[in-house]
């Protein structure tokens, strides 16, 4: 595996830049692995590498239906915060945040992780106590989380509209400046050539038909479409398709799937230096590193995995933008896609073991997950090594439901995620 | 003269109508029914921008929606600046100020071009290779270097000064283009009686036929042709045609989204005329008509100025009058483009040789180039040009086969005109989720399964022969609008082989050479071999690491070649290979046409109480509460929040206060099983609840935490006046249907939203009943008779009210309900009652001082999703005896009465004046560290006027066993010691209310 | 935007309407008499189906009526709407 590096590059230039090879293998799949992991997004093309770096398996594969990333790791806006409201969303955040700012090094892959501050303005006085309380809270934790007046907000971000002249004029903001924005395709890339070069076998185009279990009720094998593999532990990490793939097991999630849609404009030359979020008025925006202004919507109503949604919710996020940012009215709307995310009752996601022994889950991160992607990976690998909860996973289990211990960030804040 | 490339005569322009306008600060002149891009190749100006990653020098390659290269900002001033136009959709127009992009200092000279250089060394996905190191210069070095280098025009720096339009429409049958296939669609669809709508991006009617003076359909000139069409359309009032429109996007359910232009292509819009307007039409059937992009040849240098596609040269020449040159070298893998050369010939370009990749092309065209004598190599590859800021000669390998190719050939030429046949324009149809297959033959995907009401025709289908394309529309519409298809229509259209080639033409130049696929993101062929030998296989990868057709023109021009390339170096045929996802909008849309009317007041609607008009005239403070205005608070004399309020506090608490109360929610509970209902969906018990009284209702969700409250009022055995947050009413309106008619359709009730039916003024403090005496009629208001949570009807200041003795401030107090229409009379009576009294209006925030300080909560504040009744310290409400509530069930769970949950709690902090911010923490030791262990935070805080002190409400982890102990808050100025008390701060036993 | 043909008023542009999620799931007769896996079951269990959903719709901004959809959620197609109360359409009847 040849090391990525400057000198690298300049070396392969003097021949063509023909000496490259490939970032992954392509190997058919063995009759058995110690551990198998269904979703080649970032979150579960994570989790194999740090089982393989952090947890001695080798003999591990990721399969994934499609092509690596082509869910929502390849969908998202980008956005990594790690600024919620209760400790244990802090904790799992924030320990992904930590993972983000190495993340380019220990992969030997440019993730491009921008801390770029990511801004939450607020419109209300209800949304100056909500905010002001994440901040406390934050603080507490040991999250960086500023409160900023409207003028702060504006020195920080100069395109914002601060006028009283808009529907909902800015009351102030809240300002992490550790969050930002990082290159979605190359965090599956850059896992993948990681855990690969540590001898996980990544299968492309291989799509999980069913999981087998033994008298015991615990896993033994899962059935795909390149055939059966034999494997003790499967840990699922497959975001919209969750629901889908756990069913084959008999397991039955709280969970739901919408389409969320995305847009950027044309690429312009640099005019917006963080991210700014409005959950009120339903507007996330930044300017990626090629130009575009990279623009969130909101989700559909209705369930669905057509991975499209509605033009009037990309309509309603434009009319937010268009409000904050009036100078941008004239700029067009480039690409507009959709992902499907998989959304829980409390909004927080479920990382952990289920009721079928050898079967782990993670997901319901509804439209926040590609944050997470390192802390959750992470974490999810220690849960499936050692079969029990990493620390920083365990509040977010599927009983909490049963049990009534939900972690409600939504409800909480009024938050979009 | 040098300068003018315009021909003498043809054209669809006006040559006498002369337009001025400016590119870079140059004034040219071109002529009305120019595009800037015609314009400026009339002036021979081929250098319109530069590349996107190595800032090559480029000039424009197509004629249309395709453009990948000249791109431009067109300024009209600050806030009407639009970056990334292409110049070859720009309509002319007199005084247009054009720019040119992604360069640094000038067009010509561009400092950028340096990257030209390190070409070897930043292949496609260079960035994810290096700039690691070391860590930090990420953020702070490589990031806004590429950043600066990166992008393509400018934003416009002030607000849009503009207005748009949104507009919905029906139609049975929707023809998307109005090309020969479209008019012939629409023409015979009309003809079934129903509402036709047909859309086209162009500036008119006619779509190719625009630049084919010569045909003859029906015995008609195309211009005569299309002028006959257009005109029986318009006469059949059912039929809409729209042009500059362009159909962006296919939705689910045959919704498809147009995009019209109004008056960018004005030289002087009316002043306030709209821009644009957005079209969301719903068809019953859709026609699409979108005809065919060109594809270029992939062969090495094949980007400098002058280089373009060979129907777009002859769109310029036949519809615009303007040659692409003097001296051209056409290169080809397919027929269109010896119908080029043979125009450009008969215009008296000189045509210095078609250089033809197919070994034995035959056909008409090819037959009739031989007989005008045009030179033309067979089995001969373009491997090559030269020139800087122009081409100035084509290199030509004959094609030995083996890979093998013959000693080059250096043709001197001005332009060359390069054709690799047609792709057809799936775009719309694979929007809409429709299947495409790929035809070998055509080297073409084209639609195959429908999954909407639409059919493809012409050439977006692979029907390229004008007289098929003809028929094949006239039987889509038919078929759409159910009527019989006409007599197909014969013209003298000489037809063209439809295949053509894909993928990269083959050349000798060497592992150097690069051969651009596409253009605007500076991705070559090099470059997509690099991504396969880098392991890269799936469509999807290849694109998203070299960014292959994710330009601006969303690879119209490049998908297809680089699928041929793919397919050569995957050793595998392309329709394994695939296609990437077919993305809306077809070509961009502005922001602001999706955003419509929505901005300022109409962003959202504003709702204003029947008294809002009054506290506008006193000078109120207003706040945002959901979609409300609500008074904040009333300074007077130049009073800050926090002395009005002070005022406003202790005005209450000494004399009275009035408040507008208009925003809560109002819901009508009304039928025979009116009080099983509230029984079964509050938590409290409403049976016992004697009419003309009031309970105050607490709401949960299903899974028991608090969603909602307010005071309802019992009018009648079978009637609830039932009260709700100002925020919450619409969802526990909705709420209450859904228990109504999909669990409880047995029970005999229903709602009705009485929210904006009703005035209601909030007169609290020891003075209320000294001002209402004298303004109602038939009401006692003594306190036997109308006792604290009473209610009574009867009439105040001659019209109908409900008065509520209620009180949320602790004081003596009443709730005047009245029709709305009356609300502002009542109130300007009862304040001008209310003078001598030292009546004070007062406003939300001074509401919520005096509620804290008597410990009620506000749901949202005290609560936030996840606080149960009793963590609230609302046990008491629970109706006990009920078998069932929403909410009970899950209150039941072990953890929702764990003893460390949260409960509300009163603290009080040492100094009186210290107010703690709202949302801080409380932990319980001293001088802790983050992260430090939290067991709670401050929901409302304020300075209580008539305590004298500072007050707050906290959920505090096992609260209520914690009175008496000192807990900290941490602050950056040291933490705060609070001391926990209960959380009635004021008049605990109540005296206050029942006077 | 989706195209929903209420059984009440007939076909009406989604935006008239509020989604109601997963149909079919009634609320327990005595939910206290439940045990807490059939209680979690009832309150957050959901079959999120890829293919034919049963799902709640409301014409809000119409008749106001709930009623029920068979909906594919791979292509957003429906297949039937009827009204609450009404068993889930025999599709096996449909398609034969």
């Amino acid at each position: 595996m040849t090391r990525f590096s400057a000198f690298e590059l300049f070396r392969q230039g003097l021949s063509g830049q023909a000496g490259w090879k490939p970032q992954w293998r392509s190997p058919e799949p063995k009759a058995a692995y110690d551990a198998v992991i269904i979703g080649g997004g970032g979150h579960g093309l994570g989790a194999a590498y740090y089982l393989a770096s952090q947890h001695g398996l080798r003999n591990i594969a990721v399969i994934e239906k499609g092509w690596l990333g082509g869910g929502n790791t390849g969908r998202n806006t980008t956005i990594i915060r790690s600024n919620y409201l209760f400790p244990e969303s802090a904790g799992l955040y924030n320990h992904s945040v930590k993972l983000w700012e190495t993340l380019s090094q220990e992969l030997n892959y440019n993730v491009m992780f921008s801390q770029r501050g990511v801004m939450m303005l607020a419109h209300t006085v209800h949304d100056v106590q909500v905010f002001q309380r994440h901040v406390h809270a934050n603080r507490a934790a040991g999250v960086d989380n500023d409160w900023l007046t409207p003028e702060e907000a504006k020195a920080y971000c100069p395109p914002l509209n601060i006028s009283d002249n808009m529907r909902y004029p800015v009351l102030g903001a809240a300002l992490q400046r550790r969050g930002g924005t990082a290159r979605h395709d190359a965090v599956a890339w850059g896992y993948a050539r990681a855990a690969d070069r540590l001898g996980v076998d990544i299968l492309e185009n291989c799509e999980v038909t069913g999981i087998v279990r033994n008298a015991q009720g615990a896993v033994e094998a899962v059935e795909t479409t390149r055939g059966r593999i034999r494997t003790p532990k499967v840990g699922v990490s497959a975001a919209g398709h969750t629901s889908v793939v756990l069913g084959m097991a008999g397991v039955r999630l709280p969970l739901e799937s919408f389409p969320l849609q995305a847009l950027v404009s044309e690429p312009v030359k640099p005019v917006f230096p963080c991210v700014v979020m409005s959950n009120t008025i339903h507007a996330y925006i930044s300017q990626s590193d090629k130009g575009e202004l990279v623009i969130g919507a909101g989700t559909d109503i209705y369930t669905s995995y057509t991975q499209r949604g509605g033009l009037h919710i990309s309509q309603h996020t434009l009319e937010a933008i268009c409000e904050l940012f009036p100078q941008f009215r004239r700029m067009r709307m480039l690409r507009n896609w959709g992902g499907i995310v998989d959304v829980t009752p409390d909004r927080s996601p479920i990382v952990g073991k289920t009721p079928v022994p050898g079967l782990y889950v993670n997901c319901g991160w509804g439209t926040g997950g590609f944050k997470a992607t390192p802390g959750a990976a992470h974490t999810l690998a220690w849960t499936i090594a050692k079969d029990e909860p990493h620390p920083i996973n365990a509040p977010f289990t599927l009983e909490r439901f049963r049990d009534g211990f939900l972690i409600d960030e939504a409800a909480a804040a009024a938050v979009a995620h | 003269m040098s300068g003018s490339f315009r021909t003498g005569i043809g054209g669809r322009i006006r040559r006498e109508r002369t337009v001025r306008f400016r590119f870079d600060g140059v004034t040219y002149a071109g002529v009305e029914g120019d595009t800037l891009a015609s314009a400026l190749l009339a002036n021979g100006v081929h250098l319109m921008g530069r590349s996107f990653k190595y800032h090559r020098p480029r000039g424009v390659l197509g004629a249309g929606a395709d453009e990948p290269n000249a791109l431009v900002e067109v300024i009209r001033d600050a806030g009407r600046t639009v970056p990334n136009l292409r110049a070859t959709q720009v309509e002319l127009y007199n005084g247009l100020e054009a720019r040119s992009q992604n360069r640094w200092p000038s067009l010509a000279f561009d400092v950028g071009a340096i990257n030209n250089l390190m070409a070897p060394f930043i292949p496609a996905g260079f960035y994810y290779k290096t700039f690691m190191w070391p860590r930090k210069a990420w953020d702070a070095l490589y990031e806004p270097v590429i950043r600066a280098a990166a992008g393509l025009g400018h934003a416009p720096t002030d607000p849009d000064p503009d207005s748009y339009l949104n507009r919905y429409a029906h139609c049975e049958v929707l023809v998307v283009g109005a090309g020969p296939t479209g008019l012939s669609a629409a023409l015979t669809a009309a003809r079934g009686g129903g509402r036709v709508m047909l859309v086209d991006e162009q500036c008119e009617p006619g779509g190719s036929l625009l630049s084919e003076p010569d045909v003859r359909i029906d015995g008609l000139s195309t211009r005569d042709w299309i002028a006959r069409t257009v005109a029986e359309l318009n006469a059949n009032p059912r039929v809409t045609i729209l042009s500059r429109a362009t159909a962006f996007g296919y939705f689910a359910h045959n919704m498809i989204a147009v995009n019209e232009r109004l008056s960018e292509h004005q030289a002087d819009p009316v002043p306030g005329a709209p821009r644009e307007r957005l079209w969301q039409i719903r068809a019953g059937e859709v026609v699409i008509a979108a005809g065919a992009h060109e594809r270029p040849l992939v062969f090495p240098d094949n980007d400098r100025p002058g280089i373009l596609l060979a129907g777009a040269a002859r769109t310029y020449l036949n519809r615009y009058g303007v040659l692409p040159g003097r001296r051209v070298v056409i290169a080809t893998g397919h027929d269109e483009a010896y119908r080029t050369a043979i125009d450009l010939s008969r215009a008296g370009v000189e045509v210095a040789v078609i250089a033809d990749l197919r070994p034995r092309p035959t056909g008409p065209l090819v037959e009739l180039a031989r007989a005008l004598g045009l030179p033309i190599r067979t089995g001969c590859a373009i491997t090559g040009s030269k020139g800087g800021r122009r081409v100035t000669s084509a290199r030509l390998s004959a094609i030995l086969g083996a890979g093998k190719l013959g000693p080059p050939d250096e043709i001197a030429c001005d332009a060359v005109l390069m054709s690799g046949g047609y792709t057809p324009s799936v775009h719309l149809f694979s929007q809409s989720r429709g299947k495409l297959r790929w035809d070998e033959a055509l080297s073409a995907f084209l639609p195959d399964v429908s999954a909407e009401r639409e059919r493809s025709a012409g050439a977006c289908r692979g029907v390229f022969s004008l007289e098929a394309a003809l028929a094949d529309g006239a039987t889509a519409g038919a078929a759409a609008a159910g009527v019989a298809p006409p007599t197909p229509l014969r013209t003298t259209a000489v037809d063209a082989e439809p295949a053509g080639v894909i993928g990269a033409v083959p050349h000798d130049r060497g592992p150097g050479a690069r051969a651009f696929v596409d253009w605007q993101n500076d991705v070559t062929s090099k470059d997509l071999k690099l991504a396969v030998r880098e392991g890269f296989q799936s469509v999807e990868h290849v694109k998203r690491y070299t960014t292959n057709g994710m330009a601006t023109d969303q690879g119209k021009t490049s998908n297809i070649n680089a699928l041929g390339v793919l397919a050569d170096e995957l050793k595998r045929p392309v329709e394994k290979i695939g296609l990437t996802t077919f993305r809306m909008p077809y070509t961009p849309v502005t922001f602001g046409v999706l955003a419509g009317m929505a901005r300022g007041d109409l962003f959202d609607p504003v709702r204003t109480t029947p008294i809002h008009g009054w506290a506008v005239d006193q000078g109120a403070v207003f706040e945002d509460v959901s979609l409300w205005k609500r008074a904040r608070y009333f300074p007077q004399g130049g009073e800050d929040m926090e002395a009005a309020v002070r005022r406003e506090c202790v005005a209450v608490r000494n004399a009275c206060g009035i408040f507008d109360a208009s925003t809560l929610g109002k819901i009508e509970v009304v039928g025979r099983d009116a009080a099983e209902f509230m029984n079964r969906f509050y938590i409290n018990a409403w049976t016992k609840l004697g009419i003309g009284r009031c309970r105050y209702g607490v709401l949960c969700r299903e899974d028991g935490f608090v969603m909602d409250d307010g005071v309802v009022g019992r009018i009648a055995a079978d009637r609830f006046h039932v009260t709700t947050t100002t925020g919450g009413a619409p969802r526990v309106l909705n709420m209450m249907e859904d228990y109504l008619q999909t669990e409880w359709p047995e029970l005999d009730v229903w709602f009705t939203s009485t929210t904006e039916e009703w005035a209601v003024i909030a007169l609290q403090g020891p003075k209320a009943r000294d001002i209402l005496a004298g303004l109602v009629e038939g009401i006692d208001l003594s306190q036997e008779a109308l006792p604290h949570m009473a209610l009574t009807e009867g009439q105040i200041c001659g019209v109908p009210t409900r008065l509520f003795r209620v009180s949320f401030s602790g004081e003596l107090g009443f709730e005047i309900n009245v029709p709305a229409s009356h609300g502002r009379r009542v109130w300007e009576a009862v304040w001008a009652a209310g003078q001598p009294h030292g009546l004070t209006a007062y406003g939300t925030e001074t509401m919520h001082v005096l509620r804290a300080e008597k410990g009620f909560i506000i749901v949202g504040q005290e609560t936030d999703g996840t606080a149960t009744p009793d963590d609230v310290g609302l046990a008491w409400a629970v109706g006990k005896a009920k078998p069932d509530y929403v909410g009970k069930r899950s209150l039941a769970r072990p953890s929702m009465s764990a003893p460390d949950r949260k409960q509300l709690v009163g603290l009080l902090t040492e100094s009186p004046e210290t107010v703690l911010q709202e949302g801080a923490q409380i932990v319980a030791s001293l001088g802790l560290k983050a992260p430090m262990p939290v067991i709670g935070h401050v929901t409302s805080s304020y300075y209580s006027a008539v305590l004298g002190r500072s007050i707050a409400l906290a959920m505090v982890s096992g609260g209520r066993a914690k009175m008496g102990e000192t807990l900290y808050s941490p602050a950056g100025s040291g933490d705060v010691p609070v001391k926990v008390v209960g959380p009635v701060f004021y008049d605990p036993e109540g005296a206050r209310l029942n006077v | 935007m989706l195209l929903i043909t209420c059984p009440y008023c007939g076909p009406r542009p989604e935006i008239e309407f509020a989604h109601g999620g997963e149909a079919h799931i009634a609320r327990p007769q005595d939910p206290s008499s439940l045990g807490v896996e059939d209680w979690t079951e009832f309150l957050y269990m959901r079959a999120n189906p890829k293919g034919v959903h049963a799902e709640r719709w409301r014409h809000l901004h119409g008749c106001a009526r709930f009623f029920n959809a068979l909906r594919d959620t791979t292509t957003d197609q429906f297949v039937a709407t009827y009204k609450t109360g009404e068993p889930r359409p025999d599709l096996t009847a449909v398609t034969a």
